[in-house]
């Protein structure tokens, strides 16, 4: 933020009445907008009591809503948890000196990144089952989903960290006598994953919004339960689903928050390689460059 | 749908080398599944402590049972925080208390239309009593007792609209649920019209009530049963002119003949001793709608040709 | 394969990654403009400006696509009346291309803001002192050096963008994963084979997509 300032001079009496001027026209127009919209919404009777009722109804919070939220937090820390663990072991595992391990984990890295979540989870509830001749639960369908894709793409982020530890450091550890997998366990892995602590957990906000995906296979989650099966009660879908997408917000903006304050913690100890967050630097130490990047995953 | 359990043999003549065996050895091992499970049929399953096989088995060893219900369908299936309510409900808990299970031992679970198939085949549900219409397509997969109810595919539309039937929806806008027989039927016989798909029928009404599209179809009991919701009261009007016949059944594991005639006689026993009226009355009958009679003559015979 | 030996088949599982590669270049082009637009604005001097950036960021960022799609249909169609095509799947088609593209431009205006970040202060600085404006400044000096380190993550920002175009089925437009679900559904017995030719058809895009982003980032890297 502090750079951006360097992109216009110290506001002088003319700018800083320029300045207002916008301020005011562009905040009316806002406020016209979103009075609009509001007015609308009034005009289609979206703010009737009798939609907005449920919520202030005890019932609503303990049987539809927070069951649900806790069946998203549920599958998110689990999907958490197995993610990166299949992120280290595919990282590790494209770093590899043997051909048979590199090129089979970059291929189901490779795979998995490109194939839409959606795709995935349709795959393990619906086709899965007659593989193993047994049924699979909505919770194991949305888990493995995100799993595979979110710990692809933890993969690509571990590479690019394991990667940009200094190479004075494995140097150092081989001259004096450690293995290969000791450099890796010892001296890189803790080491990257101290830097990658930040990106670990706005992957985790990704991973959050994603378990709004195991609505389609009926997994109970905040989307289904506090808007599906509330509104399907109360007829109240719009409603519902501003109360849910509100609350995704406020904890998705937590989790943000907790990024960008494990981000500048990181920075100010020196635990990251200085160039590292940019962009730029990422495009240098790995093809995709991005992957550093958490993507936008719905 | 879901043909799998059926191994189609026919196909694979036609297949390349290295599909064939990747294909060929799934379909091994659903061949192999199938038919122990085929004979598990007449040898009983090992589930359960008596001789009995199938759901009257698990029902006299282990007093549980699983079912599958609906939970978006008010009137029939819905689930109300941790309960469920609605008329295919109850006659589950009748089904259940016939095979001396208790209300308490059952154990419900939620499924949709896509997945009814495949949970009975795989045994994470004993019975599916979910809206759900006796055909030959599933009749190759499950097996069906009942029905229970007859319904039919009507049109829910606008209490002032003039759309009497389904002939007068070429170039409107029609809503319904991706997958389901009404939408296929639709897709088929009425393809003029302009077909609008959700996950859920909770859907389609916003839009109705917003003139966004000009009907929804489905099953007139489920229509009546989202009509009657008091948001909605006297805001639509259900058609009433059916055109489709869906015999409500209640699926079962193909193989288990002795529970689907057990069903059957529970069913019976339900429509003379009137708890199916009583059924009835306690969740659709609210509309004021009389109870139907239950036609036990019509009742499947289980498989048996 | 026999499963897409047939016509119908084949019709749809086509005609569902059309809607993708649509959904997706519609969405690209304006998620790319709401973005730079966006972007400007948070770097800019008018604090509104930089509010109104902030809040559309954080609010499309922690916001489920699933639900903004669900928004734009039933807050922008149903209730605001907003209806963009008298054909249904049309409009579905624009509702969608609405939501991608609000969602995605919030990536694309952070990919944006920290590709300024990288350009060297010294560069605004000389051109303020040269007497450009700040617009100047943006348009003539930051933005076209910012382009440079943006390549990567804009790669995989639309990667994304094309994956999550799959979302858009769940306002019944009948793309990929749609007409996969379908076809599963219909054929019990050809579950892997239809898997992977909707995976591999993604893959085949996708990967090469991304192959090309990294390599056009390598050339353009600044090698400061």
């Amino acid at each position: 933020m502090s750079t951006s300032s360097v992109l216009y001079d110290h506001p002088g009496p003319r700018a800083r009445i320029r300045n207002n001027v916008l301020s005011v026209v562009f905040g009316v127009g806002v406020v016209a907008l979103l009075w609009w919209v509001y007015s609308k919404f009034d005009a289609a009777g979206q703010w009737e009591a009798v939609l907005w009722k449920p919520f202030t109804e005890p019932a609503t919070w303990t049987q539809f809503i927070l069951p649900g939220l806790w069946a998203t937090l549920k599958a998110a820390a689990v999907g958490m948890v197995l993610s990166l663990v299949f992120g280290i072991v595919f990282a590790v595992g494209r770093l590899s000196d043997h051909w048979w391990i590199k090129v089979p984990a970059g291929a189901v890295v490779e795979f998995f990144r490109a194939v839409p979540l959606l795709l995935m989870i349709f795959f393990v509830f619906y086709g899965v089952p007659f593989l193993i001749q047994g049924p699979v639960s909505a919770f194991w369908a949305v888990v493995v989903g995100l799993t595979l894709y979110n710990g692809s793409v933890l993969a690509e982020a571990f590479r690019a960290g394991i990667r940009s530890v200094p190479g004075g450091q494995s140097e150092a550890a081989y001259a004096i006598g450690m293995r290969k997998s000791q450099v890796m366990q010892l001296i890189l892995i803790p080491q990257a994953a101290r830097a990658m602590l930040p990106i670990i957990v706005s992957q985790l906000v990704v991973l959050l919004k994603d378990t709004a995906l195991g609505y389609i296979v009926a997994y109970p989650e905040l989307l289904q339960r506090g808007v599906n099966d509330l509104a399907a009660n109360k007829g109240n879908i719009v409603a519902a689903a501003m109360v849910a997408a509100a609350i995704y917000i406020v904890i998705n903006s937590l989790l943000t928050a907790l990024a960008g304050w494990l981000d500048r913690r990181s920075r100010t100890r020196g635990l990251r390689v200085p160039r590292q967050t940019r962009p730029a630097a990422a495009a240098d130490s790995t093809p995709e460059g991005g992957a550093t990047v958490s993507e936008p995953q719905g | 749908m879901w043909s799998n359990a059926v191994p189609r043999w026919a196909p694979f003549k036609k297949e390349k080398s290295m599909r064939i065996k990747r294909v060929a050895a799934v379909a091994a091992v659903a061949a192999l599944s199938f038919a122990m499970t085929a004979c598990g049929g007449d040898s009983g399953t090992g589930s359960g402590g008596s001789g009995a096989s199938g759901i009257v088995g698990k029902a006299e060893g282990q007093k549980k049972l699983v079912i599958g219900v609906k939970a978006d369908q008010p009137g029939l299936g819905l689930q109300t925080g941790s309960q469920y309510e609605g008329f295919d409900v109850e006659i589950a808990k009748i089904i259940a208390k016939g095979l001396g299970v208790e209300e308490g031992n059952i154990e419900w679970k939620t499924t949709v239309s896509a997945n009814r198939e495949p949970f009975i085949q795989q045994g994470t549900v004993d019975l599916v009593v979910a809206t759900y219409t006796i055909n030959d397509e599933r009749k190759q997969k499950i097996n069906f007792a009942g029905p229970y109810f007859i319904a039919g595919q009507d049109l829910l539309v606008k209490a002032d609209s003039t759309i009497t039937g389904p002939e007068q929806l070429e170039g409107k806008k029609v809503c319904s649920v991706s997958g389901s027989t009404p939408a296929k039927r639709m897709q088929t016989e009425y393809p003029k019209a302009q077909l609008q798909q959700f996950d859920a029928y909770s859907k389609c009404l916003p839009l109705l009530e917003n003139g966004q599209v000009d009907a929804v179809t489905t099953d007139d009991i489920i229509l009546a049963g989202y009509a009657a919701q008091d948001q909605y009261a006297g805001k639509f009007k259900v058609v009433g002119k059916t055109f489709s016949e869906e015999p409500y059944g209640i699926g079962l594991k193909k193989e288990d003949k002795t529970g689907c005639e057990k069903i059957n006689e529970i069913l019976k026993a339900a429509a003379s001793d009137g708890s199916y009226k009583a059924a009835w009355d306690k969740t659709l009958g609210k509309s004021g709608k009389a109870a139907p009679e239950l036609d036990t003559t019509k009742l499947t015979n289980c498989g048996s040709v | 394969m026999h499963v897409f030996a047939d016509p119908t088949n084949f019709d749809a599982y086509l005609s569902g990654f059309l809607w993708i590669l649509k959904l997706t270049g519609a969405s690209a082009v304006f998620a790319l403009v709401i973005g730079v637009l966006l972007a400007a604005m948070r770097v800019s001097p008018v604090p509104v400006l930089r509010g109104f950036g902030a809040a559309w960021v954080n609010i499309f960022r922690n916001t489920p696509l699933t639900l903004v799609v669900f928004f734009c249909y039933f807050g922008l169609f149903s209730t605001l009346g907003l209806s963009l095509a008298e054909d249904l799947n049309l409009n579905n088609y624009w509702l969608g291309v609405i939501g991608l593209s609000v969602y995605t431009a919030a990536f694309v205006c952070e990919a944006v803001r920290s590709g300024v970040n990288t350009v060297p202060t010294g560069q605004a600085e000389a051109a303020r002192a040269l007497g450009l404006t700040f617009a100047q400044t943006l348009r003539i000096v930051v933005l076209p050096q910012a382009t440079r380190s943006v390549v990567a993550p804009f790669g995989s920002i639309l990667i994304a963008l094309c994956k999550n175009a799959t979302i858009v089925g769940t306002i019944g437009l009948m793309e990929s994963s749609n007409v996969m679900k379908d076809l599963l559904n219909a054929n019990g017995d050809a579950v892997i084979p239809i898997f992977l030719v909707f995976a591999g058809t993604f893959a085949a895009l996708l990967i090469p997509t991304g192959y090309f982003f990294g390599w056009l980032a390598n050339r353009l890297a600044v090698k400061r």
